[in-house]
């Protein structure tokens, strides 16, 4: 971006610099730290100048908003023309409580839904399975049918709202509901909007609720984007996920890395299936984790959306620019919350949550100060809602347009990490693929040694968490946490009953007699279950048949 | 020579989150304790079968979905059944301090709560498993 002879001034005097004033100081006064590394093992220098980037070349590499390689954006316009989405996951106990939650959010000014399911739904049980005691609305809400999720959606407009929902292994199943109660609306599938997350491979790697084997998980997948891509055009099929592999540890580059690549495996599913990549690549989005380092997220971001498109585009040949976009809901860092002064945690979501959006997020979580502790009460969120709305209305972030974009750090950053992020997925197409490097355990290692790395860090003083290692004070503890009320299990048992007794469950049974034949063929799946879900079949009745065709999916969990 | 301290760590229920679980295995090892891991999704009794079959000294539980009141005590409980009360039974995960005298009174001797050091754990575990 730089003329010759203006670099070789600019390294002319850095030379002098370095010679002059830095050292003098240096010699009396030794930094605090020897080396600045960050997560992804970039070694941070003490100051960038146009040297750095001396190789970016502006059109080619960052180019403008709503243009390829995307580096700026995806929207022409981007916030200048509509915020982000504000998305609060939220979800507990029954369809009836979590419906109140949704609707006091969305009077707050939220402007779409996040669903938070809890883990018997999330691995195709019903709420009256012996593995599901204990854990029933625990943490997300308990959806064992369709009846459910009527109730959860009640009074919400499913032409106006735009809803996310945190479900992967039985992903076809819930879309199957949430189309069932649209119909009863009377809202056309062409009107629907909204993402099912439906990206089993990081639940392999580091969220655990998958149900059955890596492959008829993919063909299940496929199914899904092919259904979407005819009947609910506007929809997410998929949210491919780095959240949580951050969670579990990893780094930055790593996220970016471990995720395309996941996103890479979905692609070349959906091909080798016969379908045409710019029939469903635009409707794929992603899912990142907004954490610590302020400057490596927003880099991150940037980055990942450059790698994308130029994956996109070059390796498997997609015409349309839409299906060349990375767009991306973020959630900020759940890991880098303290259970100590918990209110210091607003402090750090708001960091977190700018740089979200100085990264250029399509939507947006922002955790709560009480996570750490428990799920959060209403003023808890409400506080979380208001630290996007205070960035989006006051801190003026919103006004230009990637306005990080021509920082000497920020560009070297966001060039790092895609050279990182690059050079992994390479390692993990010389293993034959995400699936294989997951079957292997790769990412999983991987990702285990950074957590552990991090842990010794924390542990030895040399990360300093405020509150936790450092600056700690007495505290009493914390009052007025959410419960959710133990008897939400039997009652999810008894409405199960209730609905079992009151279904045609002859039309129960052959429906799931066809679904069962159906996943023994070819067939896309999608219109088979949604035939039993709209018959009243329960989410278990229904996996337990796929969970017959397919079988389950056994972890190799290595240390 | 001291015999090795003999360590289950176990995700007991639906419960995936299991970062903590590995750190804390992996820094026992380190500490020079010989660490077994169960893996996700293990029912109580799949716990008490490996823990019995291991031989351990201790077993740990981690849980982070709110399950604990339900899955801790039952893992203690089906000790006590198989004659194994000397096994020693510890917890963590994101379990509220309200929660921690009830499940101490079912007879899990510490709960680790978020921001715990390994260094801790390990402390705990050379005080007090049955060598």
């Amino acid at each position: 971006m730089y003329k010759d002879e203006a670099l070789e001034r600019v390294r002319q005097e850095r030379e002098k610099w370095e010679q002059g004033g830095l050292k003098k100081v240096l010699s009396r006064f030794p930094e605090q730290k020897e080396s600045y590394e960050n997560s992804s093992g970039v070694d941070v220098k003490r100051v960038y100048t146009p040297e750095d980037i001396a190789g970016t070349d502006y059109v080619e590499d960052l180019g403008f908003p709503g243009e390829y390689p995307y580096t700026r954006g995806v929207q022409p316009t981007m916030y200048r023309g509509r915020f982000w989405t504000m998305r609060e996951y939220a979800g507990f106990a029954t369809a009836e409580e979590s419906n109140k939650r949704y609707k006091y959010l969305l009077e707050q000014g939220q402007t779409g839904l996040s669903v938070a399911f809890d883990l018997p739904t999330q691995i195709g049980y019903d709420s009256d399975h012996s593995l599901s005691k204990g854990e029933v609305g625990k943490v997300g809400v308990a959806i064992d049918s369709l009846a459910d999720m009527e109730i959860l959606l009640d009074g919400i407009p499913l032409d106006k709202v735009s809803t996310s929902m945190t479900i992967n292994a039985p992903a076809s199943v819930l879309l199957a509901m949430y189309i069932g109660v649209a119909e009863k609306q009377g809202v056309p599938l062409s009107k629907l909007s909204g993402t099912i997350q439906n990206d089993i491979l990081k639940e392999y790697v580091a969220r655990g609720t998958y149900i059955f084997p890596p492959a008829p998980s993919m063909r299940l997948i496929t199914n899904i984007f092919e259904y979407c891509s005819k009947e609910v055009p506007d929809w997410n099929t998929i949210s491919i996920s780095g959240y949580h592999i951050r969670e579990a540890g990893s780094s930055a580059a790593q996220e970016v890395a471990f995720t395309l690549s996941d996103g890479i495996a979905y692609v070349q599913a959906a091909i080798d299936a016969g379908l045409n990549v710019d029939n469903f690549a635009p409707r794929l989005s992603f899912f990142f984790n907004s954490h610590l380092d302020f400057f490596e997220e927003i880099a991150k971001f940037r980055a990942a959306r450059r790698l994308w498109a130029r994956i996109m585009k070059d390796r498997f040949g997609a015409k349309k620019d839409k299906s060349w976009m990375l767009r991306f809901h973020t959630q900020t860092g759940g890991s880098t919350l303290t259970a100590q002064q918990p209110d210091n945690n607003i402090v750090r979501v708001a960091l977190q949550a700018m740089a979200a959006v100085l990264g250029g997020t399509q939507s947006l979580h922002t955790n709560s100060r009480d996570e750490a502790l428990a799920l959060p009460t209403e003023d808890s969120v409400r506080i979380a809602l208001r630290t996007q709305q205070i960035i989006a209305y006051e801190s003026g972030a919103t006004e230009t347009i990637d306005p990080m974009a021509g920082s000497y750090y920020v560009e070297s950053l966001t060039n790092a990490i895609e050279e990182k992020a690059m050079a992994y997925i390479q390692q993990i197409d010389e293993m034959g693929g995400a699936v294989k490097a997951i079957e292997q355990g790769y990412m999983q290692r991987e990702i285990q040694d950074s957590a552990y790395r991090y842990q010794k860090a924390v542990e030895e003083g040399r990360q300093v968490v405020v509150g936790v290692n450092q600056f700690q004070i007495a505290e009493p503890a914390p009052e007025g946490l959410l419960r959710v009320d133990p008897s939400v299990g039997e009652q999810q048992v008894k409405k199960l009953q209730e609905l079992k007794a009151r279904r045609d469950n002859v039309a129960v049974q052959t429906a799931l007699d066809e679904l069962t034949a159906a996943a023994q063929g070819d067939d896309n799946l999608m219109p088979y279950i949604l035939k039993a879900v709209k018959a009243y079949a329960t989410l278990g009745e229904i996996c337990d048949r796929l969970r017959g065709v397919f079988g389950e999916y056994i972890a190799q969990d290595m240390l | 020579m001291e015999k090795k301290l003999r360590i289950l760590i176990a995700k007991p229920g639906l419960d995936g989150h299991d970062r903590g679980a590995k750190v804390i295995a992996r820094a026992l090892r380190d500490a020079g304790m010989e660490v077994i891991y169960t893996g996700l999704r293990q029912t109580p009794e799949q716990i008490v079968n490996a823990a019995l079959q291991e031989d351990v000294d201790a077993v740990g539980l981690s849980c982070l979905s709110g399950a604990h009141n339900h899955l801790f005590p039952k893992v203690v409980e089906l000790l006590k059944e198989r004659g194994a009360a000397d096994i020693l039974v510890f917890g963590g995960g994101v379990i509220p301090d309200d929660d921690i005298p009830g499940l101490k009174v079912a007879g899990i001797r510490e709960i680790f709560t978020p921001g715990t050091s390994t260094e801790s754990v390990i402390e705990f575990l050379r005080s007090n498993a049955q060598q």
